[in-house]
């Protein structure tokens, strides 16, 4: 039945887009996702005017204040303070421009040069495909958060270290995922027919084979974000990213693990902030994979 | 008694476009000894029935029936549990990938003894002996070692030997062959046509071809189903159905025929005012 | 001229060299094995073969993708060869291809109009405005319309996709077309609207089809002259009548008498037999 005519199909761009969210849609879990994720963008983009007071400013009279829920706490303070008096719902609300920021940087970051490299290598192939492939796997085969702190060590402890850190560490994934899908639509029919109509290797390369390879590299992208931020937390976390006192969610919580105990608010809701942040973002991965993937469409 | 049985049979596929309606009220019947080829174009949904009789319907698949019965066991109301005894020993199916529809990872000797082991009570060597038998049966070169190979190992041609001999494992009454020879040159396609034939004129059983090639129907059926879109055109035995189609479908896919071109152009489904190219 | 020679392929070899590991001994795999003939302007010859005959490989080396290991290969006279020079935009643009799987031919991120027009932006140095007014008038000619012009190809059925390639294959104005089994994977009743089709369009451009397929029924109804080809070699090369009339070779008739035929003589011989 796979040869069913559409003769009443989508005509335009923007209904291509329709038909897509009406896949989309039909994910609950995805849908949720994206409103949360949306929500964060929404916060992250007006901070400065959500957030009650500064990230960085220390009320030395309201020091491991706990959630204004609790005993002791106060409205002013929603979600408390830590140890120098830092409100942390602003911290939070600071925190997450960094995470999206991470995010954003280190997918284009990987995807642009993955995706050049894989290319190359799809299309060339030969010792060119073999040279790329071997440092590829090379990267691969170090554990990938070891990787990153070795990276950062050479570079120096900072966030924008961090964040080419985790770029080349993510690197091989999208490589790997490109020179599959340009090899496979290489033996294709269209492209021989674009090569008999004289396209020449770029324009074949760019043109024609790669808009037909995103698929699988938009649902990448989408899972790397979450770990690229997952993985910048970390190194926040061993104090080789994000610099005190930048509200970076790993970083807050190195800074109050020693508190786990005595005011576990201060370590829960960073927690949480990254917790659900990555969740929603695979949630929305999955329901692009199952929206962009032919095989269900049809379902 | 008709070996099977279709009475009024719809089938409806749930899609995200809504429901697509691929079988509209289509009955038809084989008798014990009888080829029955169901022919059609693609989206006529030719291979649907058969689907259904054998209850590969997808999960989104609906079916309505009046009558849906195979030697007098009602299809629509069986157990679960009745119906695999039956399918696989009684009613068997071939399929048009013969490399697709072996399992890669077992020799073709493993995926013959298990088809046995499912359906008969025989011992270990019983079932090796069974099988040279089947694989000499289907015309298989070197049987004895054929049993040892892996599909990749083999020609399209030798899958579809090998589909054919799990297919008559358990001598079956109804044997359903669905595009079994398009994947095949043209000489394999006459090797394994002849094969069918021979196998179904000797075990007497049922045999539905279904096909979108009207040679291989001349060259095959007793009785011609014609389907269009989801809908019986006509049925009638082969030779009235080509010497005389009463229906203007058939009459416009045969006179499409290359060979029976008479001047420049070959007459198309269109001239006949029967809807466009869409129905492809 | 008297003899308007299109095409003319002299002694054509082509050779697939493997290697098993990087130690391992070279195998050399002939896919053709010395192919000759000459097509006329405005003619259709037929190749006829089964899997594996080297009837792909033949079309990959006269669309001029890939070189041929030896032999000769001459394209209105001019011997082409692309292993040594560069292919000129103009010698590109003479010979040109149709697949048989029109699924697989389009590019399905590629609109209708895009697919039309590309040929011509990288050949010629036409304006977008005349390209345009090209591939328009080219989508008529297959039977299409302007409607079509910003569609992608997956809202069009097989046989309206066929005809985009076709309209693709001739937008550059060539005068060899290979046709790569174009009608096989299509249905029995649009099957027929595409061969009509070809045969239009060849009597308006004066095209010469190299038309290659399985199935004698059509190779009957549209060559002039046929070959068979079997293992890379051919085994038989005449006129249509010549060869349908009288196959020389031993495979020529397995492969006549294997072709399930539909006329009523045969089923009432067959009816009768079988009785």
């Amino acid at each position: 039945m796979a040869d069913v005519t559409q003769n009443s199909g989508p005509d335009t761009r923007f209904e291509l887009i329709v038909n897509f969210w009406r896949h989309f849609r039909t994910n609950k879990g995805a849908v949720a996702g994206l409103i949360f994720f949306l929500t964060l963008v929404v916060i992250a983009l007006g901070a400065a005017f959500i957030a009650p007071h500064s990230p960085i400013e220390q009320y030395r009279d309201a020091l491991l204040l706990p959630p204004a829920w609790q005993e002791g706490g106060s409205w002013s303070y929603v979600l408390g303070t830590d140890a120098v008096g830092r409100d942390l719902l602003s911290r939070l609300i600071y925190g997450s421009q960094f995470s999206l920021f991470i995010g954003v940087v280190v997918v284009s970051v990987a995807l642009v040069v993955g995706v050049c490299l894989g290319l190359v290598a799809g299309t060339f192939g030969g010792w060119v495909d073999t040279i790329i492939m071997r440092v590829m796997d090379i990267i691969l085969a170090f554990p990938s958060l070891l990787l990153a702190l070795v990276l950062v060590a050479i570079l120096g402890p900072s966030l924008l270290n961090a964040m080419i850190a985790i770029a080349i560490v993510q690197q091989p994934y999208y490589v790997r995922l490109t020179r599959a899908s340009v090899m496979s639509e290489m033996s294709r029919e269209y492209v021989m027919a674009a090569r008999v109509s004289g396209v020449g290797t770029l324009r074949l390369m760019f043109v024609t084979v790669l808009p037909n390879c995103m698929a699988p590299l938009i649902v990448q992208a989408a899972l790397s974000f979450s770990t690229a931020i997952l993985d910048a937390a970390a190194l926040g976390f061993l104090g080789m990213g994000a610099q005190p006192p930048q509200p970076e969610w790993g970083t807050m919580l190195a800074e109050s693990r020693e508190f786990i105990l005595r005011a576990p608010w201060v370590v829960t809701f960073p927690g949480v902030a990254i917790l659900s942040t990555v969740l929603a973002i695979n949630l929305i991965g999955d329901g692009l994979r199952d929206a962009l993937d032919p095989k269900l469409k049809r379902s | 008694m008709a070996l099977l049985e279709i009475e009024n049979l719809t089938v409806e596929f749930d899609t995200v476009d809504g429901r697509f309606r691929a079988l509209d009220g289509v009955s038809y019947s084989v008798d014990p000894g009888e080829v029955l080829a169901v022919v059609g174009e693609s989206g006529s949904g030719k291979s649907v029935a058969m689907l259904a009789v054998m209850g590969l319907l997808a999960n989104n698949g609906h079916l309505w029936a009046d009558k849906l019965e195979f030697e007098g066991y009602d299809l629509l109301t069986m157990s679960a549990k009745k119906r695999r005894e039956i399918i696989g020993k009684d009613i068997s199916m071939i399929f048009q990938e013969p490399i697709a529809s072996l399992n890669p990872c077992f020799t073709v000797g493993a995926q013959i003894d298990e088809t046995l082991k499912e359906h008969t009570k025989m011992s270990r060597g019983e079932r090796k002996t069974r099988a040279i038998e089947l694989l000499d049966s289907v015309g298989m070169p070197e049987s004895a070692k054929a049993l040892k190979k892996y599909p990749h190992q083999m020609s399209g041609g030798q899958c579809q030997r090998v589909m054919i001999a799990m297919a008559i494992a358990c001598k079956p009454k109804l044997l359903i062959a669905d595009e079994p020879t398009t994947a095949l040159d043209v000489t394999i396609q006459k090797q394994i046509l002849d094969l069918l034939l021979d196998l179904q004129h000797e075990s007497g059983m049922g045999l539905i071809m279904i096909t979108h090639d009207m040679a291989v129907v001349a060259e095959t059926a007793d009785r011609v189903v014609v389907q269009y879109k989801g809908k019986k055109m006509e049925e009638a035995d082969v030779l009235s159905l080509f010497e005389s189609p009463k229906n203007p479908y058939t009459k416009a896919l045969l006179s499409a025929l290359p060979e029976n071109a008479t001047g420049d152009r070959l007459p198309t489904v269109s001239d006949f005012h029967l809807g466009d190219e869409g129905a492809a | 001229m008297a003899d308007d020679i299109i095409l003319e392929a002299r002694n054509l070899v082509r050779e697939y060299r493997t290697k098993e590991g990087i130690f391992g001994k070279e195998h050399v795999n002939r896919a053709l094995k010395g192919i000759s003939f000459s097509l006329e302007r405005g003619k259709t010859l037929a190749v006829v073969g089964e899997s594996g005959c080297g009837k792909s490989t033949l079309a990959r080396i006269l669309t001029l993708i890939d070189p041929a290991t030896s032999g000769e290969l001459l394209i209105e006279g001019n011997p082409i060869d692309i292993s040594k020079e560069k292919l000129s935009k103009d010698m590109r643009s003479k010979v040109q291809i149709v697949f048989q799987n029109p699924y697989g031919s389009l590019n399905p991120r590629q609109r209708v109009g895009d697919v039309l027009t590309e040929p011509l932006m990288i050949n010629t140095t036409m304006s977008p405005a005349e390209r345009r007014d090209k591939a328009m008038e080219m989508l008529v000619k297959v039977g299409l319309g302007p409607e079509h012009f910003n569609r992608y190809p997956h809202m069009f059925s097989g046989g309206q996709r066929q005809r985009i390639a076709i309209g693709r294959a001739l937008v550059l104005n060539p005068s060899l077309l290979i046709l790569d089994e174009p009608v096989s994977a299509l249905d029995l009743s649009v099957q027929a609207q595409i061969l009509n089709l070809l045969a239009d369009l060849q009597d308006e451009f004066n095209l010469t089809y190299l038309f290659i397929s399985h199935d004698l029924s059509v190779v009957r109804y549209i060559a002039d002259k046929v070959m068979v080809m079997y293992f890379g070699e051919v085994v038989e090369y005449g006129t249509r009548d010549e060869v349908f009339g009288n196959p020389q070779h031993e495979y020529t008739q397995t492969l006549f008498n294997a072709t399930p035929q539909a006329d009523i003589a045969h089923i009432k011989a067959r009816l009768a037999a079988s009785n």
